[in-house]
């Protein structure tokens, strides 16, 4: 078993508590997951345990991926994660679902790919203020970024300052989330609230990793 | 694909036993009110001044007068906290939403009764 499956975003809405309460859900489609391999120490320096999800077409599987997928006896994979491995005694070949991992009301991290966003500017890359205000003849300064360093020391800007840029598309992982309903028949998980990427977006569910205390919710 | 599986989630919290209704229209809405331990019903009454969103995630907007005052409550309709809901009058009027209506008061705040074949 593994610490984690992957999945695919669906998309949002909203299911109703048994005590009538609303609660905006997010439906990841997360179908069996394969073990594709297994690390050790011994062979490869470390433990993990690599699980596959979803099919990849034949044509374009390469030569060298083929054999992979040939030596745990598994179909081609769309994509492939390395996690913890939780459990001993799995092996490669073995395959796990949803509802194997996890419970309903339990708390977990989800990683995906965020949307791209393409160039953008500092006030929504970095979170900047802008310059200035709208009034008093001001003119073009309401989302600059200001200064950017001193003059002739050090006559050059410093590495890593925050400017304009690509934004989004990185790995993203929300934590602490909670499980809200598994349908088992449907290899459905719902969690709660928004999570990173666009909908058919690959996403992966993983146990909490933090040991964060669970806020007390009031009724 | 993906919106038939979003569907499907939804479909299991849609509610049949709400009657049809629009905006415009007169309804008493029995609201389950949690209090400690004991539930008790709470009636809204009011017009319905918009209805928005689809599927699971559908609301509707009561407007009433309280004690001079203007109030009004969004409720999800396909929400199991309300417990009952009855049209009491079908009204007549020419807007999807009424928004209007917060401007007017007393008189000018009356909706026109549409008859309604059964």
């Amino acid at each position: 078993m593994s610490q984690a499956i992957i999945g695919r975003k669906i998309g949002m809405t909203s299911v109703f508590t048994e005590n009538g309460e609303s609660v905006p859900v997010t439906v990841i489609e997360a179908p069996d997951n394969v073990i594709t391999q297994i690390k050790t120490v011994e062979t490869d320096g470390y433990e993990a345990v690599q699980i596959g999800y979803g099919a990849r077409k034949e044509k374009k599987t390469t030569k060298a991926l083929k054999g992979h997928f040939e030596k745990s006896g598994t179909e081609p994979k769309i994509r492939l994660n390395e996690f913890n491995n939780l459990l001993e005694g799995a092996e490669a070949g073995d395959s796990f679902s949803a509802s194997d991992l996890f419970s309903e009301g339990e708390r977990v991290d989800v990683i995906g790919t965020s949307k791209g966003k393409g160039f953008q500017g500092v006030v929504k890359r970095h979170g900047f203020a802008g310059v200035g205000g709208a009034t008093h003849g001001q003119h073009n300064r309401d989302r600059a970024p200001g200064s950017i360093g001193a003059a002739s020391t050090p006559s050059r800007v410093f590495k890593g300052m925050k400017m304009g840029g690509r934004m989004g598309g990185e790995r993203v992982t929300v934590q602490n989330i909670e499980i809200v309903r598994i349908v088992a028949d449907k290899n459905l998980v719902l969690v709660r609230g928004a999570v990173p990427g666009p909908n058919k977006g690959i996403v992966a569910i993983r146990k909490r990793i933090t040991t964060l205390p669970v806020v007390e919710e009031n009724d | 694909m993906s919106t038939e599986l979003v569907n499907l989630i939804e479909a299991a919290q849609l509610r049949d036993d709400i009657p049809e209704f629009s905006a415009g229209d007169t309804v008493n809405v029995h609201v389950r009110v949690v209090e400690g331990e004991k539930e008790r019903i709470q009636q809204f009454q009011g017009v319905v001044i918009g209805r928005q969103g689809s599927g699971s995630k559908k609301t509707f907007t009561v407007r009433k007068i309280s004690n001079g005052v203007g109030v009004e409550r969004i409720f999800p309709v396909n929400s199991p906290r309300i417990a009952k809901l009855e049209v009491i009058r079908h009204g007549k009027v020419r807007r999807a939403k009424l928004y209007y209506l917060r401007e007017l008061r007393g008189k000018a705040a009356r909706i026109q009764e549409r008859r309604v074949d059964k």
